[in-house]
This record gives C-alpha cells, sequence and structure tokens, in this order.
C-alpha cells in the first residue's frame, strides 16, 4: 500500500493565546486524529520537530548560514505524520479532518516514493 | 492495550484547566505573589508545549508530573532570560530544578494547599470585589481573559485592567501567600464565601450563549467552595454554601426546556433534579448546624433544601419557607431578599397580602432596574384575575435590562394575560 507524509505547518506562537480549556479541546482533536490512524493500523511514523532551534544551510563554498525560514515566515514545519492509504485521494481524504486545518495551519500532504517499485520498472 | 489509554484520555479530559491552577498555584508560591504574572506565564507555555507535543509523542505515563516539570524549566528559563529578582534566589533554582516526578497520576497533596493559599491571596479583603473575582478565575480556576470577559458580559479589556490593578496591589501591598492566621479568619474566609458565591450566581444567572463557560461557572464554583470547606481553615459556613450551591446546581438542567426556553421552579421536570446533588446539598446542610454562628448561606441553603426535598410543587412547605426569609431578611435586610419574601408571602397568604407588602418596595432605588420587581407584581395580579393589568407589569418589565431568554418568557407572559382579559371582556 503507498505510503504518504503530511507535514504540518503553523504558527508555534498560536496556542499562547488559547486559555487551557480551548487547549484541552484542541488536545482532544489533535490526539483524536493520530489515535483514529492508529486503530486503522494506518500509521507509521509521526514526531514533532523542536520550535525555534534551527539553520538552513545554503551554497559549497561559501556556505551560507541562515536562522531558517521560521523567523521570517509565520509558518513553520512543526511535525510529521506517514501513514498508509490506498491512493493520493484516500490520504488527502483521510487529512481532510485534521485540527491542524481548524486552527489555521497549512497541512502538505506528499506520497513517499516506493524505491523498491522503482528500481523494478527501471 | 486500550485499557490503559481510556483511563489515561479521561484523566487529561479535565487536566489542562485544574493543572493550570494548581500549577499557577504552586509556582506563585515558589517565585512569591509578586511573581504571579511570571508564573501564569511559565504555565500558559507549558500547556501549549503538551498541545503541540503529545500528539506526536503521545500522552505521558504522569500527564501532571509531565506539566509540572515542563512550568519549573520554564519559569527557570523566565527568570534567567528576564533577570528577575527573587528573594532567596537559590532556593527557588533548587526548588525548580528538581527532576521529573516518579510516573503518578495526580500532583502532590502539597499542590493542592498551594491551591487554597492562592484562593486566599485572590480573595484577599484588601482587593476590591470585582479584582478578586477576576482574580480567582483567572488564577485558581484557569479562565481565559476573554472567557471571564465573556462569563461577566464584559469586555476583556475591563476584565485584563481588573487582572493588572490586583496584581499591582498584590505587590505594592505585599500581600501573602498563606492560610489566614487565625485572627484574620473570619474575614478572610467571608470574602473568599462571597465570591465564590458571586461566581456561582453569574453561572446560573439565565443567560443565553456561551452556556459551557456559565455551566463551567457553577461547577468550578461547588469544586472552589468544596475545598474551601473540607480544608483546616474551614467552618461551618462553608459546609452552608457548599450545601447551597448543590441544591442550585442539582436544578440547572431542569432550568431550561429542549427549546432552551426557561422553565420556572414550579413547572419543572422534578425527574431532571440531579439527585446526587441533593443528597450532597443535604450531607453538607447537617455538617454546616455546628457552631454558633448564623450565616446568610445557612438560611438560603435551607430554603433551598426545602424546594429540593418536596416531591411536586403543591407538597413546598411554604410557610417553612417564609420563616426562612424573615431570619434572612434579618441577616441581610437586602431590597432583593425582600422582593423574595414576598413571593413566599404570596404563596402562604394569598397574592392579594404579597400586593399589599409589595407596594413598600415599589419605589426602592435598588430595585429600579430590576425586571422581577415588576414581573412578581404581574404574576401576582394575575393570580387574582387582573390580566389586563398583570400584561401591563409584563411590558413594564420587558422595559428594564434582562436576557434573552427572559426577554421570551416575559413576552409569552404578557401574551397569555392580555389573551385572558380579551377572553374575560367577551360576553360568552
Amino acid at each position: 500500500m503507498p505510503q504518504y507524509i503530511i507535514l504540518l505547518y503553523d504558527d508555534p506562537k498560536k496556542f499562547a493565546e488559547l486559555s487551557p480549556q480551548e487547549m484541552q479541546e484542541a488536545f482532544k482533536k489533535y490526539h483524536g486524529w493520530g489515535q483514529k490512524m492508529r486503530e486503522q493500523g494506518r500509521l507509521t511514523g509521526s514526531n514533532k520537530l523542536t520550535d525555534g532551534a534551527g539553520r538552513v544551510l545554503r551554497g559549497k563554498s561559501p556556505m551560507r548560514v541562515t536562522d531558517g525560514p521560521f523567523t521570517e515566515g509565520k509558518e513553520v514545519l512543526g511535525g510529521y505524520y506517514m501513514f498508509n492509504a490506498d491512493s493520493y485521494e484516500h490520504a488527502i481524504e483521510l487529512t481532510r479532518d485534521h485540527p491542524q486545518l481548524e486552527y489555521g495551519g497549512t497541512v502538505e500532504v506528499r506520497e513517499i516514493q516506493d524505491l523498491s517499485q522503482a528500481a523494478r520498472n527501471a | 492495550m486500550p485499557e490503559p489509554d481510556a483511563r489515561i484520555t479521561s484523566v487529561v479530559d479535565h487536566l489542562f484547566r485544574t493543572s493550570a491552577g494548581q500549577l499557577v498555584s504552586y509556582l506563585t508560591r515558589v517565585l512569591g505573589p509578586a511573581h504571579l504574572d511570571l508564573a501564569e506565564e511559565a504555565v500558559q507555555d507549558a500547556l501549549a508545549k503538551a498541545l503541540q507535543t503529545w500528539p506526536f509523542s503521545g500522552i505521558p505515563d504522569n500527564p501532571p508530573g509531565w506539566l509540572l516539570h515542563v512550568a519549573r524549566n520554564r519559569a527557570l528559563d523566565l527568570v534567567r532570560h528576564r533577570g528577575v529578582v527573587l528573594q532567596k534566589t537559590s532556593e527557588v533554582v533548587a526548588e525548580l530544578s528538581q527532576p521529573r516526578a516518579a510516573p503518578r497520576l495526580e500532583l502532590p497533596e502539597a499542590l493542592r494547599d498551594d491551591e487554597l493559599c492562592m484562593i486566599f491571596l485572590a480573595c484577599n479583603p484588601a482587593l476590591s470585589r470585582d479584582s478578586r473575582v477576576a482574580l480567582s478565575l483567572k488564577a485558581v480556576s484557569g479562565f481565559s481573559v476573554k472567557e471571564i470577559a465573556r462569563a461577566f458580559l464584559c469586555e476583556p479589556a475591563t476584565i485584563a485592567q481588573r487582572l493588572v490593578r490586583a496584581k499591582r496591589q498584590i505587590r505594592e501591598q505585599g500581600l501573602a501567600f498563606e492560610l489566614p492566621p487565625s485572627h484574620q479568619l473570619g474575614k478572610s474566609l467571608d470574602s473568599v464565601l462571597e465570591v465564590i458565591y458571586l461566581l456561582f450566581n453569574e453561572g446560573y444567572a439565565a443567560h443565553e450563549g456561551d452556556d459551557l463557560v456559565r455551566q463551567d461557572l457553577c461547577s468550578e464554583a461547588l469544586r472552589l467552595a468544596l475545598l474551601v470547606a473540607d480544608s483546616p481553615v474551614s467552618q461551618p459556613k462553608a459546609h452552608a454554601l457548599v450545601s447551597l450551591l448543590a441544591f442550585q446546581g442539582a436544578r440547572l438542567a431542569a432550568r431550561v426546556d429542549d427549546q432552551g426556553e426557561l422553565v420556572l421552579l414550579q413547572d419543572q421536570d422534578r425527574c431532571k433534579w440531579d439527585s446526587r446533588l441533593i443528597a450532597l446539598g443535604s450531607r453538607r446542610l447537617a455538617m454546616s448546624a455546628e457552631g454558633e454562628e448564623l450565616s446568610q448561606f445557612h438560611v438560603q441553603a435551607a430554603i433551598a433544601s426545602i424546594h429540593a426535598q418536596a416531591k411536586d410543587p403543591s407538597a413546598t412547605d411554604w410557610e417553612a419557607i417564609l420563616d426562612l426569609y424573615d431570619d434572612l431578611m434579618a441577616l441581610n435586610p437586602s431590597s432583593v431578599v425582600a422582593l423574595n419574601r414576598i413571593v413566599a408571602l404570596g404563596k402562604v397568604h394569598g397574592p392579594e397580602c404579597a400586593l399589599d407588602e409589595l407596594s413598600a418596595i415599589q419605589e426602592d432605588p435598588a430595585l429600579r432596574d430590576y425586571y422581577l420587581l415588576p414581573s412578581t407584581r404581574a404574576s401576582l395580579l394575575a393570580e387574582t384575575g387582573e390580566f389586563s393589568q398583570a400584561a401591563n407589569y409584563f411590558a413594564a418589565a420587558l422595559g428594564r435590562p434582562c436576557s434573552e431568554p427572559e426577554r421570551r418568557f416575559l413576552t409569552r407572559r404578557m401574551q397569555e394575560c392580555r389573551d385572558q382579559a380579551l377572553r374575560l371582556q367577551k360576553p360568552s
């Protein structure tokens, strides 16, 4: 079954504005989405990236090191999930109710290239 | 393994808000009450971090312990980065640098004592009543400025101002983070109970919208009342307040019908009353009977218990209620109590008698904007068959401030009285 990765972008400060009760409700939704994927046996991996500390490297000589795009841009890549789905459309369908969208973030849905398949076809 | 996870999830259901109050209280003790702002910021950051981390990592074995650990670290960061001047820096740093606690689902008992001290700090009689209410909700109960504003139907900026003022007073007057010493206990406890009573009443008032926030206010008030009543600084009147809130809270669900319309006490489906809360009310009323003092909470709880015990409206012991209102008038001779007493009087001695007494408070300036004054007169007039006049008084009630559900209720009653008046005019 094809694998997909969703990349979650958001403003890391957005939750600072929520009240504890609102955070509670947000957490229930986030947790519920992961739980649903886990119960369906689809989830193959997920991780959160740390906030704030990170650099972007460009070029070789000279190499330019900048504080990542996240200091200028409002939205930062905050974490990702990997899961199985029947097709890209199905992956979109599974992502549609991710609370990230409700809380104003962005989700990028990508298919992970199956390299063994690619080698066979070559 | 669905079982342990389900257990943890249910713990987490109430975790954020209850932890917020407890952790702010704890950090306020550690950092000192002058740094309440810092405590709040550290806790807010810890909660936000949990929200951003747990969906990926799963819920930790000991969620409150996790939050405590992160909040400590965050407080330490803030202290260092801002160069905050503390009284006993090395002790504070040692306290905040403790290793993560062993897995356990509840916060240490000591945090509950901190919470109690926080209630007494937030309700310090040196602060204005409005500030006490706002600060209690913010620091003890984990409500946001916006939520407090919504609950009290005012602007967030107003609430924010009250909080700033209260915190400045705490700093400038050096208000202590402690349980009140015995010679101040009476006054301090009265102040705490008054705030809890106000919180409950605000939640209980029949406003439309934000039902959840309002129900939260009621259950939070009951939680705080229990916390105080079961503490070492409790007095019988604290149990009386628990009793009153439990009896009133028992009727919350029955007060509104499926269409969101108000249902008067006499028309409520008594099966919908919460029997567990009624039992709690009765137990606490019994516990409140110790000691000499008769507070107004005692009397109000006793009145509420009579309503709660009546199987149907006709079984209500109105004579006992009238006696209790006489007691309440002696303790707290306010215009609102007087009005309520007149309602009981009408039930015992008839509407004409009540109408006579009503004339005495008709011009009371304290009731000038109180819609229940004309609407009580209207109800009494309707009972005597004066429907046309009753309709006029319902109309007068509509001219005073009231919530939307109350407005719809008054409009409905006004229309009924007009219809009745017309029917009586027509020769049949």
